[in-house]
């Protein structure tokens, strides 16, 4: 269980020994916990209210929600307005950063801001090609990538200096996230490219949709072999399919996303699709969790957000523990 | 072009051996390069340059050459230019994601790597490009840093 020092929204946290943030995310990894991310999707609004609502669904199951940064290179909220605004009341957000749409000076300077504001973990992402989005005309930045980013980072966390070596005051107190996507070729480089994720500061890794056990568990494995698992916290990315037609979809267009043709012929023959997506998403998580080296799993649930609570209740990851979220020690002196 | 480039990537042990043949040479040559002039030497190197690793590589002018750490596949030819590749998105069939009628650029990276010497340099963490070496001669930027640096063997 989470302790009672942590009840003030906004208020940092004590740091523990051997930790790196003030973060609830990384004292339920280090304690050994299988933790809980998911995603929040960010409104097409300037509705502080929208932001809030999205979060509330997730309360009491998770226990990190990414605030994502233009994903899929549309535009929305920014992922450093939304962690703000969730910050404020208290969450635990994790703030995704692409290097596709700032140059390295505006992102060192959001790093500062976010971890003024109380962000204790950010997501370092290289981040869709404009092409993709719905503003291809747009000019692609990508000064840093994904790795160069988790590098200026860390350096501005643990040596308090900007990428030019000026020095910074208070430096920021992040957990530090990359990706990975086990799935995708070249599959033999994914477990090097993970160690030099690792080598430039990654503490812990979201991964793209798993919905192939065996590749993840090749994955892991040549991980372990090289010694990469004892090293940082490797959350896979699971997610339920909406129904067969939208898991062909997903395949076709979204690159990098692999689903077996067993699951989209499970999905078309089961009576409700949506159901059975849900059911699979549960199985594939308990399966995840018996893979040595994973730490949890994060759950990225498009459109279904409502269904996330379900599922991890059904999956029985949690075994009891309630993750903390802003207003919970108030639900409990209500019942007691 | 891309055909060409191609080519590279499935020689890149020749071309490594080649590369790493003339390169003390042309660090040695760096006294001359400085007597006559950097800035004057820059122009026609950068010309050459150009043209020859366009050609090969599809050379973009970034003016820090990677090419031996990334099996002679140029990384700025990713359309997110990631020196630190692949990214995510790679298809199935190892196309890239953004331009699905080219390889990826990293699939070429670690097919060429396999086949060098000096293989384990894939692994290396490449710094982020520094913007205002664009266009310039990477070669001259070598043969300065490499002659110049304390234990530069090309002094002895």
């Amino acid at each position: 269980m989470i302790a009672m020092d942590e009840n003030h929204p906004g208020k940092p946290l004590p740091k523990k020994p051997g930790h790196v943030s003030y973060g609830r995310l990384e004292r339920v990894l280090r304690a050994g916990h299988f933790a809980i991310t998911t995603e929040l999707a960010p409104p097409d609004s300037a509705l502080a209210e929208d932001v809030y609502e999205r979060a509330q669904v997730f309360d009491g199951y998770v226990d990190g929600m990414n605030a994502t940064d233009g994903s899929g290179a549309n535009c929305h909220m920014s992922s450093v307005a939304m962690c703000a605004l969730l910050t404020g009341v208290g969450y635990s957000p994790v703030m995704q950063i692409a290097c596709r749409d700032k140059n390295r000076i505006a992102i060192q300077g959001d790093v500062l801001g976010a971890a003024a504001m109380g962000v204790s973990n950010v997501l370092c992402l290289t981040g869709d090609g404009v092409q993709v989005g719905d503003q291809p005309e747009a000019k692609p930045v990508f000064d840093l990538d994904s790795v160069s980013l988790l590098e200026t980072i860390r350096t501005m966390r643990d040596e308090s200096r900007f990428l030019s070596g000026r020095a910074i005051t208070t430096p920021p107190d992040i957990f530090l996230g990359a990706a990975e996507n086990p799935c995708a070729p070249p599959i033999d480089f994914r477990p090097h490219r993970l160690a030099k994720k690792i080598a430039a500061g990654a503490d812990f890794i979201q991964t793209q949709y798993i919905f192939d056990v065996k590749q993840l568990k090749d994955f892991m494995a040549k991980s372990r072999d090289m010694g990469l698992l004892n090293k940082c916290f490797i959350l896979p990315g699971v997610g339920p399919l909406a129904s067969a037609k939208t898991a062909t979809w997903i395949r076709t267009n979204v690159p990098g996303i692999h689903i077996p043709d067993d699951i989209i012929s499970r999905l078309a023959g089961a009576q409700d699709q949506k159901k059975e997506g849900q059911k699979i998403c549960i199985e594939l998580i308990q399966q995840i969790r018996e893979i040595e080296g994973v730490s949890g799993v994060h759950v990225m649930a498009y459109r279904q957000e409502e269904a996330v609570a379900d599922i991890i209740q059904q999956s029985g990851v949690l075994e009891g523990r309630e993750p903390w979220y802003p207003g919970c020690e108030d639900q409990e002196s209500l019942e007691a | 072009m891309y055909r060409i480039r191609q080519w590279s990537v499935t020689h890149s042990r020749k071309l490594e051996a080649f590369y790493y043949f003339f390169e003390p040479f042309f660090i040695r040559l760096y006294p001359l390069w400085r007597a006559i002039g950097t800035q004057r030497v820059e122009k026609p190197f950068r010309i050459l340059e150009r043209t020859a690793k366009n050609l090969i590589f599809g050379c973009q002018m970034c003016g820090q050459c990677t090419l031996s750490n990334t099996g002679m596949s140029c990384p700025m030819n990713c359309p997110k230019s990631i020196r630190n590749g692949p990214c995510g998105g790679v298809r199935l069939d190892g196309n890239c994601e953004i331009k699905p009628e080219m390889r990826c650029v990293w699939v070429e990276a670690w097919r060429g790597s396999k086949q060098m010497k000096r293989f384990e340099n894939i692994r290396q963490i490449q710094q982020p490009v520094n913007f205002s070496y664009r266009g310039s001669s990477s070669w001259l930027r070598v043969a300065e840093k490499e002659y110049t640096s304390p234990d530069s063997e090309a002094r002895k």
